[in-house]
Formats: C-alpha cells, sequence, structure tokens
C-alpha cells in the first residue's frame, strides 16, 4: 500500500528525545527528508504541531484483531484503524483467532488483511503450539518462513505450561531468530481463578489468581533461556514479584525482555467491587503495590516495553455475571493517554523514554523492520504527533474506532490527544481522525 | 435500609436491628389462626433460582406469601450462557412483566450487582456463589437474639425472651463459625453482620479453607477447634462437601471429622448456655454428629422457622410496607 506518496511538513514539533526546542519536520518519499529549524517545502501539505510532540511510531507487541474467526469483536480493518488512532505504526497480532494463527496460511491471511487496510503494519504472532492446545509444536519455521515473515511465537491465551514443550520451543526457534512469548501462568494453580488472589478476590468470594502462578512460570522460563541460550519474552507482567524476578534475570545477562499492559500501569482489583466484568482480564488487575512496582520496572527499563493487550469483546460477552463473561480490555486508543497519566505526569518517565518503551524497543523485540528507529532524517517516515497538554477527556468508548466498547477507561479523564499519525509518510490519522 | 440487600454490608446496624425487630413483630402471626398479612397484597416477588434450594426458595416464598404478595418462581437451572438466555435478557424480561422485588439465588459471585443494574426494583441476594448470603446471616443473628440475648434478663420468662431482646443487638457474644469458610457465603454475611452487631467472631477451619487475606476480616481465625469451643457462645457448623477432598483441602473426611467435626465429646467442651448452629443442608456424621444435631442445644430446627419471619421483615421493610403498620 502507500503507492500515493505524500508529502508533508511538520511545523514546530518537539521530537521525544530530540534536541530542546521545536523542529520541522519534511516528510517526503516515505521517509523523513529532513529535520531542522525554518523547513520550507512548497507543495507539501502542512501540519501546524506547536506544541506537540514527534514520537517515532508506536509499536504495539500485543494486539488481537480477532480475525479470521470474531469479526463480529474485531477485523484487523477496525483493529487498525483504533492502531493507528493510537499513534502506533506497526500491530503485533495475536494467535488466538479462530482458525488458530498456527500455520503458514493464517499467517498470510492476518498479514495481507492488515497490507490491504493500510493504516498500520500487522505483524503476526505466530502460534507456539498446534491449536494452543499445548502439546505439539506447529510449524513455526513455516510461519518465519511465510510472507508473514513471524519472528514472535506465543500460545498468549494460554500458558505454553508443560516445561519440556516449552524448552524446545526456546531453543528451536534460534534457527531463524525468533523469541517466545510466553503467557505465564500456572495453570493448576489458577483453575477458575477470577481475580488477583487478595483481600478483593476473598472479600468478593470470586477465585484468586496467585501472584506466584505468574512469577513462577517466569522464573522457571527464565532458567530454560538461560540455559538454552535462547531468547524469552514475557507477556502482560502484572506483580511486583515477577518485577524482582525479571531484574535478577537480567543482570545475569539473559536474553529476557517483559513488557506491561497500560491498564496495569493503572487499575487496582479494587475496580471489581461492583463486579463488572469490562475490568476482568487475565492477568487480573492487581494491588496498588504491583501497580507501584510495575511503574518503577518501566521506568528502569526491567520491563522493556508498553504492550496493549487489546482484547474486544462484543457487548454481550461483558453483559454477563463476573465468572461467565470474557476476558479483556480494548487499549489501542488509549495506550498513550494512559502512558502519560502513569508514568509522564508522575515523573517516572519522559518522552525520550516513552518512545524507548512504546516504539524502539517493542520495534527490535518484534524484529518489526522499519519501526522504532529515531526521528531523524532518512528514517522511515512513521510517526506519532502527540499533544500532551490536550486537556483531560473522559474517555467515551461509543466513539472508539474499535469494534468494541470494553474500555476499562470509560468516563476516566485521560491527558493528552494523538493528533497525527503518519505510516511511512501517509498520513494515516489527521486531527484526531482516520483520514479514510 | 438501601433499596437493595445484596451484602450484609449494605445493612447498618440499625437497618439490621430493625430487621430483628420487624422479624420478631412478624413472628406473632405464626402463631395465628390465619397467618396472612395483607401487607404486600397487589406486589409482585420473583424468585429467581438459577440453583436447586428447595429449602431457601421454600422460605421466601412462605414469606411472601404470609405478606399477600403474588409469588412467581421462575427456575433456571445451570449457568445463563449454558441456558441460553442472558441473565439480563431474564431480568428484563421478568421486570416487563411487573415484578416489584426478585430474590435471586445464583452459582455467581456477583450476579445480583449485576441484576440491580439492569431492573429498577429491588433485589434481594438469596445466595451468590462464594459471596453471600445476607438472609441467612440476618436468620442467623435473629436465632442467636432470641436464644441468647435478653434471656438472662427475665430468668423463667420463658417465651417471652426475645421481648426483651427488642432493640438488642449481639455485643459481645462470642460466636465460633467452623468449617468450610472459603467457600461459603454464609459465613461471610455472618461475618459482616454479626460483627455490625457487636458480635466477636472466630473463623476455625483447617488453613487451607481459610480466605487469603483474612486478616482483613473484622474476625479472628484458629485452626483448632478444641481451643475455641470453650469460649464460645454459640458454634456455627458449616457445611463441608466431598469434592473438597479431592480438590486436596484436606487428606480425608474421616481426618477433617477428627479435626474440625462437632461431636458429642466436643459439645460437652462448650459453656452450659451455648448453641449449636448449622444453615444446612447437614452432612450428619461429617462436620455434625447426629447426637448432636439432635440435641437440645442444636437451634437447627429453629433456624428453619426463623428463616421464614426473617425473610418476612425483609420483604416487608423492603417493599416499603412499613407506611401501611401491621
Amino acid at each position: 500500500m502507500n503507492h500515493v506518496r505524500e508529502e508533508w511538513l511538520i511545523k514546530g514539533a518537539t521530537v521525544a528525545g530530540g534536541p530542546p526546542g521545536p523542529v520541522d519536520i519534511h516528510l517526503a518519499g516515505g521517509a523523513i527528508a529532513a529535520i531542522g529549524a525554518g523547513l520550507a517545502a512548497p507543495g507539501a501539505r502542512v501540519v501546524d504541531a506547536a506544541g506537540l510532540i514527534a514520537l517515532p511510531g508506536l509499536v504495539d507487541l500485543h494486539t488481537h484483531l480477532r480475525e479470521p474467526g470474531r469479526e463480529d469483536a474485531e477485523t484487523v480493518e477496525t483493529g487498525t484503524r483504533a492502531a493507528a488512532l493510537g499513534g502506533f505504526t506497526a500491530v503485533h497480532a495475536m494467535a488466538n483467532t479462530m482458525p488458530v494463527a498456527d500455520t503458514a496460511g493464517v499467517v498470510e491471511q492476518v498479514w495481507r488483511l492488515g497490507e490491504q487496510a493500510g493504516y498500520a503494519d500487522v505483524r503476526p504472532v505466530g502460534a507456539v503450539t498446534l491449536a494452543l492446545a499445548g502439546t505439539q509444536l506447529a510449524e513455526l519455521g513455516a510461519m518465519a518462513d511465510s510472507a508473514a515473515r513471524v519472528r514472535v511465537f506465543s500460545d498468549d491465551g494460554h500458558c505454553v505450561a508443560d516445561p519440556l514443550l516449552m524448552r524446545r520451543a526456546l531453543e528451536y526457534v534460534k534457527a531463524f531468530g525468533g523469541v517466545i512469548a510466553q503467557h505465564a501462568q500456572e495453570p493448576r494453580l489458577t483453575e477458575g481463578a477470577q481475580l488477583n488472589e487478595g483481600e478483593v478476590a476473598s472479600r468478593l468470594g470470586l477465585a484468586g489468581w496467585p501472584a506466584a502462578a505468574e512469577e513462577a512460570i517466569i522464573a522457571r522460563d527464565c532458567l530454560l533461556a538461560a540455559h538454552t541460550g535462547s531468547r524469552l519474552h514475557v507477556c502482560h507482567v502484572s506483580t511486583a514479584g515477577s518485577v524482582e524476578i525479571l531484574r535478577w534475570a537480567k543482570s545475569k545477562g539473559w536474553h529476557v525482555t517483559a513488557e506491561v499492559t497500560p491498564h496495569h500501569l493503572l487499575l487496582t482489583d479494587e475496580r471489581a467491587v461492583g463486579y463488572d466484568p469490562v475490568f476482568k482480564v487475565n492477568p487480573p488487575l492487581r494491588t496498588a503495590a504491583d501497580v507501584e512496582a510495575l511503574r518503577a520496572a518501566l521506568a528502569d527499563g526491567t520491563i522493556d516495553a508498553v504492550a496493549t493487550d487489546h482484547a474486544p469483546h462484543p457487548l454481550e460477552a461483558k453483559e454477563a455475571e463476573w465468572a461467565e463473561a470474557a476476558m479483556g480490555m480494548t487499549g489501542l486508543e488509549t495506550a498513550l493517554r494512559v502512558v502519560q497519566l502513569a508514568m509522564v505526569d508522575t515523573g517516572l518517565l519522559d518522552w525520550a523514554g516513552v518512545a524507548d518503551r512504546m516504539s524502539v524497543r517493542p520495534a527490535r523485540i518484534g524484529q518489526a523492520s522499519g519501526h522504532g528507529q529515531p526521528v531523524a532524517a532518512g528514517a522511515p517516515a512513521s510517526l506519532a504527533l502527540y499533544d500532551p497538554q490536550a486537556a483531560p477527556e473522559p474517555v467515551d468508548p461509543s466513539v472508539h474506532a474499535s469494534k468494541s466498547r470494553n474500555s476499562p477507561f470509560r468516563g476516566m479523564a485521560l491527558p493528552g490527544r494523538v493528533v497525527a499519525t503518519f505510516l511511512r509518510g501517509t498520513a494515516t490519522v489527521i486531527d484526531g481522525k482516520v483520514t479514510r | 435500609m438501601n433499596k437493595h440487600l445484596i451484602s450484609a454490608a449494605d445493612l447498618t446496624r440499625e437497618d439490621a436491628i430493625l430487621v430483628l425487630d420487624t422479624a420478631a413483630e412478624l413472628a406473632s402471626v405464626a402463631g395465628r389462626p390465619i397467618r396472612k398479612l395483607p401487607t404486600l397484597r397487589g406486589r409482585t416477588v420473583v424468585n429467581l433460582f438459577y440453583e436447586d434450594s428447595t429449602r431457601t426458595r421454600t422460605s421466601f416464598e412462605l414469606a411472601a406469601k404470609r405478606l399477600s404478595a403474588d409469588v412467581v418462581n421462575f427456575s433456571a437451572k445451570g449457568s445463563s450462557v449454558a441456558k441460553g438466555e442472558s441473565l439480563k435478557d431474564t431480568a428484563l424480561t421478568l421486570e416487563a412483566m411487573g415484578s416489584d422485588a426478585i430474590v435471586i439465588r445464583h452459582p455467581a459471585s456477583g450476579a445480583p450487582h449485576r441484576l440491580a443494574g439492569w431492573v429498577t426494583g429491588t433485589v434481594v441476594n438469596a445466595g451468590d456463589g462464594t459471596h453471600e448470603h445476607p438472609t441467612q446471616a440476618l436468620l442467623d443473628a435473629f436465632t442467636m437474639r432470641q436464644r441468647l440475648v435478653g434471656r438472662s434478663a427475665s430468668p423463667g420468662a420463658g417465651g417471652s425472651a426475645d421481648d426483651n431482646a427488642r432493640g438488642a443487638a449481639l455485643d459481645g457474644l462470642r460466636v465460633t463459625i467452623v468449617g468450610d469458610v472459603l467457600h461459603s457465603r454464609v459465613a461471610r454475611s455472618n461475618v459482616l453482620l454479626l460483627s455490625t452487631l457487636g458480635a466477636h467472631v472466630t473463623l476455625v477451619a483447617p488453613p487451607t479453607l481459610v480466605p487469603y487475606a483474612v486478616e482483613a476480616w473484622p474476625c479472628q481465625v484458629s485452626y483448632d477447634l478444641d481451643a475455641e469451643l470453650g469460649k464460645s457462645d454459640v458454634v456455627m457448623m458449616l457445611r463441608v462437601q466431598n469434592e473438597r477432598m479431592t480438590a486436596a483441602y484436606f487428606p480425608t473426611i474421616r481426618e477433617y471429622r477428627r479435626r474440625y467435626g462437632l461431636d458429642s465429646g466436643r459439645m460437652a467442651l462448650l459453656p452450659e448456655h451455648a448453641i449449636v448452629m448449622h444453615p444446612g443442608p447437614m452432612n450428619r456424621g461429617v462436620e455434625i454428629a447426629a447426637d448432636v444435631a439432635d440435641s437440645p442445644r442444636s437451634t437447627i430446627v429453629e433456624q428453619v422457622a426463623n428463616g421464614v419471619t426473617v425473610r418476612m421483615a425483609v420483604l416487608y421493610l423492603m417493599l416499603g410496607g412499613a407506611e401501611e403498620g401491621l
């Protein structure tokens, strides 16, 4: 896509991680042609970016686009529109579709749908095991060699619980530079689990999801990654204990990376007191102490990336009893605003840090070529313009581009606004609206 | 009173005493030749039961009928999803048919909360999952007050004991609740209500059946039943299900009975005035020995009778019968 090359002149933006003070950015031929003060580009469309921050296009390592199979919840097109509105230029589409993305055919289908939609690059994630059943490896090599060039493999939604299978998977993907992204959840310790095992779950009579069930798997997998010299990525880290284990593993020099979701950076299990399943998610919302530890870990780099775990569900899947309701929350359209509230406005991370954790590092982990590069001349013109001074506005999921409305931030006044997003020089979002 | 009765925490101390006093008043109706009051004539109460519970459903049904309400029993076995109609749709349907109150029993914790968000009428929780069962706690408190409060103030006064208890709470009463607290909605509601009423609650269970973070609850916890019995005014035994054994909460029913069952030997450790309670249905020979269940200390049958009057009081107060008087 992007056959029609657009030309843009962004006036007066502040580049995250760049020199202080406003600069102009000239986008032409799909790349950043020039960057500097007082640029002129006759014929280019001009964006007044005074007060805006220019970030490299955000990269999401963890997105559920639901297609094929659950087009009632989301499609590649609606999901990537939501991504663009959130400032993302690349998303990694999780494998738990119907059929499961466990063959070259399915990952190529998802990849092509992303190409056709053109709002963001879709990088399919391949299943580790056939049908996510946890018993037999999927054809990881075929998916790696396919047109989708899969490099991230995950049974997300399910843990690769069998330690031998996990070891083999970690080893096997070394042949093509892959990484296993683990959904860390010891299944026996979490049978029927509904909410973080703690004071709130006990009071509400909801079966507990103990932190130890996440931490035990992370500890095991870090040891396996070390033993085999493989790369491990840990999905949606949610507990203070997990952070300690990751910090220890990284201190050893092991190839372990990790992500945290926006919702785990902001919300706690206290949200469940009304039994509204919009707050039901896996791993569950944890305690304020966990939130604090996750923020600190993202700030010091122990956690490498913010990943949305955008998990759209149709209305009826959430209009139910807590135990019956689906797990998951939408997040693409609110991620950057939540990160501003949780990390920037608290002084834990500057905008260069946001660019690093939401673009540079996730692109590196996902090997998303052409993404996660600093906003500089010669780089692909994939970037987002963000207004951190925009008056906080309550989140209204009914206007989201996502097909689903299950945002846990409904009604919360979040700061900031994504003003524009460019994918290789083509505007996908201008003035906070998708361009087509 | 709140509009709904979903958690025992919805009740202030004054609310709870009002329910108990109203129940005491209504109890006199049970002794009349015609045991019916016209208070809720023309009102419709729906018993929406997603779990089999003949005992609780019948109790609510009798309570509503004795207040002359129209009663509809709506049984929907299994989960709403399995059944094909969502709880929300069922709720909207019942409301469209003109229900004034929905009494709900549901296997999912929090189902009454959800229901209350979808209907305009009153919701009464008749037991939700492993969360709460507030009317059971009210009938238990009523039974405790009837048996143990005010009685000493009028020695020999016999049946008039609860007249002296009118307006009283349960201050200082020592209540020991024994068994599967983790999965017990009865225990959760009792801990909340009894502490509101000033009683001192101690939970006794094997550590596997004590809820995580129980330190936050307004009660004490012990693993040693024998150590607690001598200082208990009330001992309440909870039902223990066989499947807890297969889930490794304890090794065998036999060992559970040995460590946490109430037999006549253990009952002898209780103070002379202490009573033995059980919310039912009992597993005779497991958590409670048959001779204990049938002993004069046992209030198990009284609890059932009190259940009807307490539920009458709840429906009466919540459906606004108060303005018509008794």
